[in-house]
């Protein structure tokens, strides 16, 4: 995989202050016409075979998740079976990108999925605050790892990005990125969750990401799931504009992934329109767009049943997680 | 790949007679003298359309008169109210079938008329019910008076949101109307009128005459007519002003524009790529107050003009039925011909044109969006109005030279600026000559905005309370 000289994107040695000039040298986001193009976006009509692409386009991308405290080995494992099978009416379907759980469970998922190419995600770096001194965090993250997770979902320390404490927050995403280092020299994939909900603003947000970016993850994602505000369009439109803004400058891609809140398939669709006409059509996949959802799964499944056989089922012909 | 499936809105919605007659005194009229209305995406024949004669134009002056005297101007202001209450409602009602009705005849994304222009004109008609009995609070003080008569002719680019902005201030105010659409745009105007019976509005109050220029200089001429309410070009603006020269007419004018869209170095970038899509492509740029020049500051030259080619190779041309389509159909050949002639004189004097790569239909009339690059205020394309998807860009290097250059045009309609720092707004908003400008945005319109011009933009204004003073005149 390529890699970028994150002094040459900055232009100076990476001290705090060189970041913060760098990070407040972006253009500005305005609100209002952030918001209106995505609500134009999401008047696209999405008919017919488009529809049929965009619903099993939805199911390859999603990190179907379990992340409650309640969360048991059985839980764990009904929801694995789900992603093997998530219609068994229709065997058509495909399965999801991934399983998403805590890091304790990464173990009961693996052997769920068996060999199945399922991969499974693990959060991780005390999840959903972060907030934990840097060891416990990489430790946290080893632990996952080494229990067999492909891929870890970790946080950033708000804390220290909001009291403008930029390096900070930089080096505990390269630290947990070498954490993701597997012993045979592979590494599981990073998704670096901004918590969006938290940076509140929507220049913040730009910030996070770019930030997030100049350590060299594999995705960045909006939200833990667990604050008030979780994803919404217009921040997966602005952060899917500063990935293709950072491919044109650098030629690495990196995926974005929503989480939270998206529960309908005609949601998702909007996703994958704002995805399209955004960053382009070479993040349609699922090595490069994710959703993070629960409820999702089962409504895209019915709307997909809809269009095979022509007509509406209910919740009972499709099988709770 | 994902490739939107076609989307399209019925064409059942709408039922147009074969052909229609003008619309006097309540009645429509036995059909004469007709020519033929077409769906610019297809040049498909809608409609046979009576071309007005000079006897056409008296009978609804007439109507006019008689409504105004024996009915109109007798109502009290609340119940002036009520009707265009009715029609606001109907239109709300008849939403669907009035977009399909405009797309077919305009040429128009379905997006735009169903989003944009059918919820203005409802929301015009809203508006101005609601001040058709605070008429003592427009500014002239108590009892203030109609004019009467108003001949009103609209432009095809809006038909029935021009025909909003001009029927429902002069009604609200207590005169009554002859009214002419375009005569490539003539339906909505005639749906309007069977508007007009189902919401038993009395007879004569709105007149519909269909026609072409020559029934347009009969309406402005007539000697039994107070006012002129004209928009469209500069140069039938100036026929006017001449024909009622030495008249008692007043007039307002709603004309051409060649509007700076300013785009600062610390602009919101993204939203303002937006901002300038939206300032010259909505609509195919068939707009009077279209961001037709963009002046986007040197520093940041390169990035804006590399994120507007990405984002124009994301713009859907193609049937205006569609309801993605994003650019829909050049209103006329005779249009389209005038923006190619425009576009390769910008070419001849050196500009370097850039269009993305869309695929044209065979039919209709169609443009795709364009910008030109490498042009100065020298140019033709930058001083004349293009009326097309047409984008003519200069830069700058600081804000006093984007003031000049935005400010050196013979017209002044109206401007956008884009930037992040407040004072700057303001000062821009001080130093330009333009009716409206717009900070952060563009092309947003509102009832209760007034609009209008400087220099040969035209002059009067039409929206919010100015609008209303268009239509009136003080009691003494």
């Amino acid at each position: 995989m390529p890699t970028i000289d994150p002094e040459a994107v900055v232009g100076s040695r990476i001290t705090n202050q060189s970041l913060s000039r760098w990070l407040h040298s972006l253009p500005g986001v305005d609100k209002v016409g952030l918001e209106a193009r995505t609500a134009s976006l999401g008047t696209r009509s999405i008919k017919t075979d488009s529809k049929a692409w965009a619903l099993d386009m939805a199911i390859k991308m999603m990190d179907l998740t379990t992340l409650e405290g309640a969360d048991t080995k059985e839980r764990v494992r009904s929801l694995c079976l789900k992603a093997i099978t998530p219609d068994p009416t229709d065997l058509t379907t495909p399965q999801p990108a991934a399983i998403c759980v805590y890091g304790d469970m990464v173990k009961h998922a693996k052997e769920a999925l068996g060999k199945n190419k399922i991969h499974v995600a693990a959060v991780a770096t005390a999840f959903p605050s972060g907030r934990a001194s840097l060891p416990v965090k990489i430790a946290d993250t080893k632990d996952a790892v080494n229990a067999g997770a492909d891929e870890i979902d970790m946080v950033i320390d708000r804390g220290a990005f909001l009291s403008g404490n930029y390096l900070e927050v930089y080096k505990q995403i390269l630290a947990v990125k070498a954490a993701c280092l597997r012993k045979d020299g592979t590494r599981a994939h990073l998704k670096v969750i901004l918590e969006t909900g938290e940076l509140e603003t929507y220049d913040n947000i730009r910030r996070a990401s770019y930030l997030a970016m100049l350590a060299g993850p594999d995705f960045i994602k909006t939200s833990t799931g667990k604050v008030s505000i979780n994803a919404t369009l217009p921040i997966t439109l602005l952060m899917l504009q500063a990935v293709k803004d950072w491919f044109d400058q650098t030629k690495i891609q990196i995926g974005v992934k929503p989480a939270g809140g998206i529960r309908t398939a005609k949601d998702a669709i909007k996703y994958l329109v704002v995805v399209k006409e955004t960053a382009g059509e070479e993040w349609l996949t699922p090595k490069y767009f994710r959703f993070g959802a629960s409820s999702l799964l089962n409504d895209v499944l019915m709307q997909r049943q809809k269009l095979t056989t022509g007509h509406y089922s209910g919740r009972d012909y499709v099988s709770v997680d | 790949m994902f490739d939107y499936s076609p989307a399209p809105e019925s064409k059942d919605l709408v039922k147009f007679q074969a052909s229609y007659g003008h619309f006097i005194g309540g009645k429509f009229t036995k059909p004469a003298n007709t020519f033929s209305t077409i769906n610019p995406a297809t040049e498909q024949v809608l409609a046979e359309i009576s071309h007005g004669t000079a006897k056409d134009v008296d009978s609804a002056v007439k109507a006019a008169r008689t409504a105004y005297e024996k009915t109109w101007s007798k109502l009290d202001g609340a119940t002036r109210g009520k009707y265009l209450y009715r029609i606001a409602r109907i239109i709300q009602e008849r939403s669907r079938e009035l977009a399909v009705a405009e797309t077919l005849n305009n040429g128009k994304p379905i997006k735009e008329t169903r989003d944009v222009d059918i919820p203005l004109v409802a929301s015009w008609f809203f508006y101005y019910a609601g001040w058709a009995d605070k008429l003592d609070y427009a500014g002239l003080g108590a009892n203030p008076k109609a004019h009467g008569v108003v001949s009103q002719i609209v432009p095809w680019n809006f038909p029935l949101m021009m025909l909003a902005w001009k029927i429902a201030p002069a009604l609200a105010a207590g005169n009554t109307v002859v009214l002419k659409p375009a005569e490539t745009t003539p339906l909505t105007a005639l749906l309007f009128a069977e508007i007009c019976q189902q919401a038993e509005l009395p007879d004569g109050v709105v007149n519909i005459v269909t026609g072409f220029g020559d029934t347009g200089a009969m309406m402005v001429g007539h000697p039994d007519v107070n006012k002129i309410a004209f928009t469209g070009s500069t140069d039938v603006g100036r026929i006017i002003a001449k024909q009622i020269a030495g008249t008692d007419k007043k007039a307002t004018l709603e004309l051409g524009g060649k509007a700076a869209n300013i785009v600062f170095e610390d602009a919101a970038l993204d939203q303002a790529v937006e901002g300038i899509v939206n300032g010259i492509f909505f609509n195919q740029g068939h707009v009077c107050c279209a961001g037709s020049r963009l002046l986007v500051q040197e520093s940041v030259q390169d990035v804006v003009i590399k994120k507007l080619k990405a984002r124009m190779e994301n713009i859907r041309l193609g049937d205006p039925m569609d309801k993605n389509t994003d650019i829909g159909a050049i209103n006329s050949k005779e249009q389209l011909t005038k923006i190619d002639r425009l576009v390769k004189q910008g070419i001849k004097e050196g500009g370097q044109a850039w269009a993305p790569s869309c695929a044209i239909p065979k039919n209709g009339f169609w443009y795709a969006p364009t910008i030109i690059t490498g042009v100065s205020p020298a140019n033709t394309v930058v001083r004349e109005e293009i009326f097309g998807p047409v984008l003519s860009v200069m830069t700058f290097r600081t804000p006093a030279e984007a003031v000049a250059k935005a400010n050196n045009s013979q017209y002044g309609l109206s401007a956008g600026v884009w930037t992040e720092k407040g004072s700057r707004i303001l000062k821009m908003a001080d130093q330009l000559n333009a009716g409206v400008v717009w900070a952060n945005t563009f092309n947003q319109f509102d009832p209760a905005s007034p609009f209008g011009g400087f220099k040969e933009s035209g002059y009067g204004r039409e929206g919010g309370r100015h609008g209303l003073l268009s239509y009136l005149k003080g009691s003494n």
